[in-house]
């Protein structure tokens, strides 16, 4: 699995459908389950997230990764309902909707490739043209959005190495500026290599 | 063939090219100088990524000025940082990605990426994260990324700054065999022995233009002079 929780490749039943599809059947899916408002609907749909991944080679120890991130938030909200609204049922019923669809959504995301999914959302913005929107643009930005993550992560790792190198603690302030510099640094390199490669295609005008 | 007619160019009131005149026409170029001598800006001129404030750069009847676009698509360029130069998450997608605006299809998109990645030994890596790659195969990439697209022309800005000497090595390899016209801007002076044209940049202007031999003597003299002790320059 790559660091982002991106794409991993695989030949399962969840690879070979195509992105619009998976989407829509979320939707009803997530809609369906809120609406019927049933714990034990809640708790199977649950069973079967769970079993999903397994089951179409995605390996189960990915949707215990999801889970290990997830249980905090659950954990809070079935406490804040048993101890404050007084319906701990109502609570396990939020909690089992919220881990089934968000590994849902996982597994969407890691048997999707990111260029499917811009090419889905290209094809879904297509109507804005109307309004004057750039479906290309919009996939661009929602593409450089997924990729800023690592870019992020390293700048966040060469400050905060330097920091370590130079002797100091307990002041992380410090590391604010040095990761924002890092980051206009990356983002103004990205912006020419995307003019330099042709990707920006409106972008007639040149860097000066 | 590219050519600049008296390019000059500032950054605020630091002259960067002073009256730059070229015409470039062999298949293997090497520009090199010390930092500052305008390598850089030279480089960004020639596919319109920097516009001059003086002069004209042109690639047959296209102008950068007027015909970016066009230019991009025939010049390609290699940063010396192929890390900002990767887009997309996986290898594949980011090789896919340059191909979009040209509305090749799928069949023909397929075709030209599996093609491109197998020729630049990345097809084993086509579903890894760019930017997990080693340095050498992420330069490997930003040029696999660049090619897939078909330019006439290959501008290369350092290419091989931040790799050590296997993958220098690899890049060069890769550079060697390709049938495009090649401009390499680099501080790598032995990529440049088998190379048709070598200029030396200095302070702004061509300071020398001639046989690799004979130009990388001359930049050598020139370093020379201007760390002499005896402080007869700089």
């Amino acid at each position: 699995m790559s660091v982002l929780g991106l794409y991993v490749p695989g030949t399962g039943p969840l690879h070979r459908i195509p992105a619009g599809p998976k989407l829509l059947a979320l939707l009803v899916l997530g809609v369906a389950l809120i609406a019927v408002a049933d714990l034990w609907v809640a708790l199977t749909v649950l069973v079967v997230a769970l079993v999903l991944y397994p089951v179409t080679g995605l390996g189960a120890r990915r949707a215990l990764a999801v889970l290990r991130v997830l249980w905090p938030f659950l954990l809070a909200i079935g406490v804040f309902q048993a101890l404050f609204v007084g319906a701990w049922t109502e609570g396990v019923r939020l909690c089992a909707q919220l881990a089934a669809l968000v590994l849902l959504a996982n597994a969407i995301t890691l048997s999707t490739r990111v260029a499917e999914m811009l090419a889905l959302f290209e094809r879904l913005a297509r109507p804005l043209r109307r309004v004057g929107a750039d479906p290309d643009r919009v996939a661009l930005v929602l593409a450089l959005t997924i990729r800023s993550i690592p870019m992020v992560a390293a700048a966040w790792t060469a400050a905060r190495d330097g920091y370590r190198a130079r002797g100091l603690r307990n002041r992380p302030h410090l590391l604010v500026v040095p990761v924002i510099v890092h980051l206009l640094r990356m983002a103004e390199a990205t912006g020419e290599a995307l003019v330099a490669r042709g990707i920006d295609e409106d972008s007639e005008s040149a860097h000066r | 063939m590219l050519r600049l007619e008296g390019v000059s160019h500032s950054y605020d009131d630091r002259a960067v090219l002073r009256g730059v005149t070229l015409d470039l026409a062999e298949r293997r170029i090497g520009v090199i100088g010390a930092n500052g001598s305008g390598k850089s800006t030279l480089a960004r001129t020639l596919n319109g990524l920097v516009l001059p404030d003086e002069g004209r750069v042109s690639l047959g009847e296209w102008d950068t000025r007027r015909h970016a676009r066009h230019i991009r698509r025939r010049v390609g360029f290699v940063f010396s940082d192929a890390a900002n130069q990767i887009i997309m998450p996986t290898v594949v997608e980011d090789v896919e990605i340059g191909l979009r605006s040209l509305r090749l299809g799928r069949a023909e998109t397929e075709r030209r990426v599996n093609e491109i990645l197998t020729r630049h030994g990345l097809a084993d890596h086509r579903d890894h994260p760019g930017h997990l790659l080693s340095g050498g195969q992420k330069q490997l990439l930003a040029l696999a990324s660049v090619l897939v697209t078909e330019p006439e022309v290959l501008v290369c800005d350092e290419p091989t700054t931040l790799l050590d000497l296997r993958n220098t090595r690899m890049v060069h390899r890769t550079l060697d065999g390709l049938d495009q016209q090649v401009v390499l801007f680099t501080h790598d002076l032995d990529l440049l022995a088998d190379f048709d044209r070598v200029l030396v940049m200095h302070e702004g202007r061509v300071a020398f233009d001639g046989a690799p031999t004979d130009a990388i003597g001359f930049y050598t003299k020139l370093l020379d002079e201007d760390t002499d002790p005896g402080g007869r320059a700089s």
